[in-house]
């Protein structure tokens, strides 16, 4: 028998993040849950949180369901850090975490 | 063996082919018309018209299309079919690569025309000869009856469990295709219980979602896959043996195999062919035979895999090896004397000689291989080009 040439798992199980230089940050204290980080995301690496407990800028979005970065397949190209209406994501270099 | 039922009816090698799709209960064809191989695409859709096949015909704006969807119906567990010719070839060779490595038993009849420009609709190898190395086995055709067996063979030995790769059937541009000749039809109940229904081991399935060919890494099994398809390519030599004789047993049927020798028992020297120009060759090594020379001739049906033990075998004793080329590769020798000296590096020291020969539809004469047979007595390794320039 040859060898099966089929995924059977979702191509998400397969990180490809490695190669990323500089990630983007979330600051969820200025993070209006526009979802416009989202929409522009190019790799389908921003996820929805439907249960999100995160810091927000007023008490009545607290409990609105909120973007977060998927940092298995984050390429860490900046877009949604330059699309961002609010500078609430910030590009931050790889190894130089805060 | 139970008594054959044999018919017989004169055809064409592109109705030679379309017989054999039918024989071999294709379920799916999508094709492109291109001359030489319209008449195989024509013979098909009248077939689907006419209910003479229980198929469905998609008709495509491109060769890369008729691949692709060829590709996906196989995906689905349906045993399918194409046919194309020289540039449609080429047009579609990224698809090949996809087929073979998503390891689908598709069949391709490829009617062998050359390559412009300049423009030219006659016999040629090279569109073939150029899409050895996307993972499909390659076999050539001398008459239009092994243009029809080599349909019901080629599935046969696509679809076992160990191979897992596409073929492709290839017959001269008029010589075959459009030249007629008495062929065999073999019998349709005998024809299915040979082949069977198409039992594809990861097949696409609603209820069982899977993907083929999605990203993988450099540490994934990208390269393993890889070498799984050249360790089942050369699996495929013993595969196509076995089913060799079963297909001559089942059909009382002479279908040489990976290569035919012919009149080697005693040779002195021989030329390696392939395709419709072998029966030139068959004819001048009589001819000369009649002289007291003593000559032979290797035809190599199964190009990929290549039968490189076959000819090792074959070779024995020989004084002086021509290998012809109908085909054309730019700064280095023909490809299939590349194949056959590879195969037998440091395994004899005879000359090995290379000839280029009929590109275009240039005419393959008697008197070309007599002086190719002669060509070998002088011993050297050179290459020559036939009937060029007006010599």
């Amino acid at each position: 028998m040859v060898m099966t040439p089929t995924a059977y798992y979702p191509t998400t199980n397969i990180k490809t993040s490695s190669w990323r230089t500089s990630k983007p940050v979330i600051d969820y204290s200025k993070c209006t849950r526009c979802m416009i980080c989202w929409k522009f995301c190019p790799d389908v690496a921003i996820d929805i949180n439907e249960n999100p407990d995160y810091e927000a800028p007023a008490d009545r979005i607290k409990k609105m369901e909120a973007p977060f970065i998927d940092y298995d397949h984050c390429k860490g190209c900046g877009i949604c850090a330059n699309e961002c209406p609010f500078d609430a994501i910030e590009m931050v270099r790889e190894g130089e975490d805060k | 063996m139970k008594a054959q039922n044999v018919t017989r009816e004169i055809m064409t090698g592109n109705e030679a082919v379309a017989t054999g799709v039918k024989l071999a209960r294709v379920k799916f064809i999508s094709a492109y018309p291109i001359t030489p191989q319209t008449a195989i695409v024509e013979k098909l859709a009248e077939m689907v018209a006419n209910n003479k096949i229980n198929a469905k015909f998609i008709e495509v704006e491109s060769e890369h299309s008729a691949m692709a969807s060829t590709m996906t119906s196989e995906m689905t567990g349906i045993r399918s079919f194409t046919a194309s010719s020289s540039h449609g070839v080429l047009y579609m060779h990224e698809m090949l690569h996809w087929v073979a490595g998503s390891r689908l038993p598709v069949l391709m009849a490829v009617v062998n025309r050359a390559i412009g420009p300049p423009w030219n609709i006659w016999a040629d190898q090279t569109d073939s000869i150029t899409q050895r190395d996307t993972g499909w086995m390659q076999v050539y055709c001398e008459s239009n009856q092994e243009a029809m067996d080599s349909i019901l063979l080629g599935y046969k030995v696509a679809e076992n469990k160990n191979v897992m790769l596409p073929i492709m059937s290839m017959q001269d541009a008029f010589t075959l295709s459009h030249t007629s000749e008495p062929v065999i039809i073999r019998d349709e109940s005998d024809a299915y219980d040979y082949i069977g229904d198409l039992n594809l081991p990861f097949s696409i399935d609603l209820k069982n979602p899977l993907g083929y060919g999605s990203l993988m890494p450099p540490d994934g099994p990208f390269m393993e896959l890889k070498k799984d398809m050249r360790d089942s390519m050369y699996r495929a030599i013993e595969v196509v043996k076995e089913e060799t004789k079963k297909f001559n047993e089942k059909f009382n049927a002479d279908f040489p195999g990976l290569i035919e020798n012919f009149m080697m028992e005693d040779a002195d020297y021989a030329l390696i062919t392939m395709g419709s120009m072998s029966s030139t060759g068959k004819y001048t090594v009589r001819k000369l035979r009649e002289k007291g020379m003593k000559v032979g001739l290797i035809r190599i049906l199964f190009y990929r895999p290549f039968p490189a033990e076959e000819i090792l075998k074959s070779i024995k004793g020989l004084k002086g090896l021509g290998v012809l080329d109908r085909s054309i590769t730019f700064g280095q020798r023909g490809a299939v004397y590349e194949d056959v000296v590879t195969s037998l590096y440091n395994k004899t020291d005879i000359p090995i000689k290379n000839y280029v020969i009929g590109l275009g539809g240039r005419d393959i004469r008697v008197k070309d291989y007599e002086k190719m047979y002669e060509g070998l007595m002088e011993g050297e390794d050179s290459m020559e080009w036939i009937n060029v320039g007006g010599k």
